[in-house]
């Protein structure tokens, strides 16, 4: 077992991972006539930065990765500060309303969210199609995950130092900023990584919320590949693919150890 | 007290108002034709039971969310064993592992379904080993397909799985394993009994999360059949899309309260179980 651990290690990355990825990057590189059948093979003659160049202005790339932007930042932002101001007095205060708060509060970390009628929600405050419906679905959406996380973690934390604070005459707010909200910060990277990984890449929810209004990442892929299923042009959609995951990649590689722990974090004590 | 306001507005306007307006309009005619919205009673699910719609999308999603679960946690525990030593190769193998989970679901999609071509590569590496063509439709099989579409989804999310099962067998304290040994235990009566039963809390998280999860899935189904061959994977979450295109939005909603109606059925001895594990935290 020991002996054959480091050669089994390396031919399950090889096989699992690293044969569907070299498909992305072989077919990548490919022109339209040889990607017609995406296989394995190496391109005749690589010309991944012309296909690069193509769906970057096919697939409106800067255009998506504004838009995608403009929906995670605010919901990560609301996600974070109202989270973490609900679950701190849901911690600190043990009543019999509280309970049921929380227990309504991390409801939706099971429940699955009414995608129809969120739709027909939005009209009426007229926020259909718009970033800011998006924000609001996705912050209603995970905000359960978030006070889960949270209240457990400010469980773990003495209240003694908030209780100096405000003997010294802090009010809550200033409790809040000062004093709580820097003592939750591990906490928060792990909401924070998690709720990225669900909002970047999330197609289903902006399908009925944005309705084609706004460009995301993964909505631009959607149209991308669509078109491309339909003519073949398996290099073009992985590109696409390619040009979308890297960023992640980059992330991944510089902030590895982070992200393992944030992600285990929340899971496992 | 008013802390709680932002969190619980939010909550209120965009979870839980929707969520009650799934049980109003999954009663009406609502759809893209007309602009009137009327109440029909039971019309819509007499409709979706009678056409079978109803019971058939139930069973492939219950059936799509255990397979991806039994996959997903094989994989991950298979995985976490192999990795569990804390050397280099194991920590950059990790890594590699975790890539799946970060890339978009839409794109993982997207490459099977061109690996899983008759013609694709999966088929010529078989091919190769049995020195002779193979041309197995993956994508196209009624029975066998939706297997298939359950191994992606576990493929996409095993590192998640194999990370919570690592974070597990390191709770466990090396004196107990000692003690096996020196009561004569084998390695592997002493993995069974001793690191099996204590890694209950890691089984528990990862069996929850993946059973929820795939019942509210969609990208990967999305991108390698869409719901086909002839529907056999066709999903709730697919009906719902494909109807919701249609412009039928009632019998859109009337599925959309289904799986609500599905999952909290099924989740209120998960939730029990949350809350009784973060008592003990």
């Amino acid at each position: 077992m020991t002996k054959a651990q480091p050669v089994a290690v390396i031919a399950l990355v090889l096989g699992l991972i690293g044969v569907p990825l070299w498909l992305v990057v072989v077919t990548a590189g490919k022109s339209q006539g040889e990607a017609l059948n995406p296989d394995l093979s190496l391109p005749q003659r690589w010309q991944l930065l012309e296909n690069l160049r193509q769906v970057w202005s096919d697939g409106e790339v800067p255009t998506a990765f504004f838009g995608s932007l403009l929906v995670v930042v605010p919901t990560v932002a609301a996600l974070l500060v109202f989270g973490s101001m609900a679950s701190w007095v849901l911690a600190r205060r043990a009543t019999r309303l509280n309970a049921v708060l929380y227990a309504l509060g991390i409801s939706g970390i099971v429940l699955p969210p009414a995608v129809v009628t969120v739709v027909l929600l939005l009209r009426q405050l007229g926020l259909a199609g718009s970033a800011v419906g998006m924000v609001g679905v996705y912050t209603g959406i995970y905000m359960s995950t978030v006070i889960f996380f949270v209240t457990g973690f400010v469980r773990t934390i003495p209240p003694a130092l908030e209780e100096a604070a405000q003997i010294d005459g802090a009010g809550p707010f200033m409790v809040f900023w000062r004093i709580v909200l820097p003592l939750l910060r591990p906490v928060l990277a792990t909401a924070t990584i998690l709720i990225c990984l669900y909002v970047w890449n999330d197609v289903f929810y902006a399908f009925f919320v944005i309705g084609g209004r706004l460009d995301t990442l993964p909505l631009n892929l959607f149209r991308v590949a669509s078109a491309g299923l339909h003519l073949n042009n398996w290099h073009l959609i992985f590109s696409y693919v390619l040009l979308m995951s890297l960023p992640l990649v980059v992330v991944l590689a510089v902030a590895q150890r982070k992200i393992v722990a944030g992600i285990t974090g929340g899971a496992v004590k | 007290m008013w802390f709680l306001a932002p969190a619980f507005a939010i909550l209120l306007v965009f979870f839980f108002l929707p969520t009650l307006f799934n049980f109003i309009y999954a009663f009406t005619d609502w759809s893209g034709f007309k602009s009137a919205i009327t109440p029909v009673g039971l019309d819509n699910f007499t409709q979706l039971v009678s056409d079978g719609a109803l019971v058939r999308a139930v069973r492939i999603t219950l059936v799509y969310a255990v397979l991806v679960a039994l996959f997903q946690n094989l994989f991950g525990f298979a995985l976490a064993v192999l990795l569990e030593r804390d050397n280099r190769l194991n920590r950059v193998a990790r890594v590699f592992f975790l890539v799946p989970v970060l890339m978009s679901a839409l794109a993982v999609g997207y490459i099977f379904q061109a690996f899983l071509r008759p013609q694709g590569s999966l088929n010529g590496l078989i091919g190769t080993v049995l020195g002779r063509s193979f041309d197995y439709a993956w994508l196209g099989d009624t029975t066998w397909t939706i297997v298939v579409v359950a191994v992606i989804h576990a493929w996409k999310w095993m590192g998640l799985s194999m990370l919570i099962y690592l974070a597990g067998l390191k709770t466990i304290p090396d004196d107990l394993l000692e003690a096996a040994r020196i009561d004569g235990a084998s390695r592997s009566r002493a993995f069974w009994t001793i690191k099996f039963p204590l890694l209950a809390p890691a089984v528990t998280f990862n069996v929850a999360t993946a059973l929820l999860g795939s019942m509210n899935g969609f990208d990967i189904v999305q991108a390698t059949t869409g719901g086909g061959p002839a529907r056999t994977t066709e999903i709730l979450n697919i009906f719902i899309y494909r109807t919701f295109g249609q412009g039928l939005f009632a019998q859109a909603t009337a599925m959309s309260l289904v799986l609500f109606l599905l999952v909290a059925l099924l989740a209120f001895p998960v939730i029990r179980m949350l809350r009784r594990r973060e008592a003990v935290l």
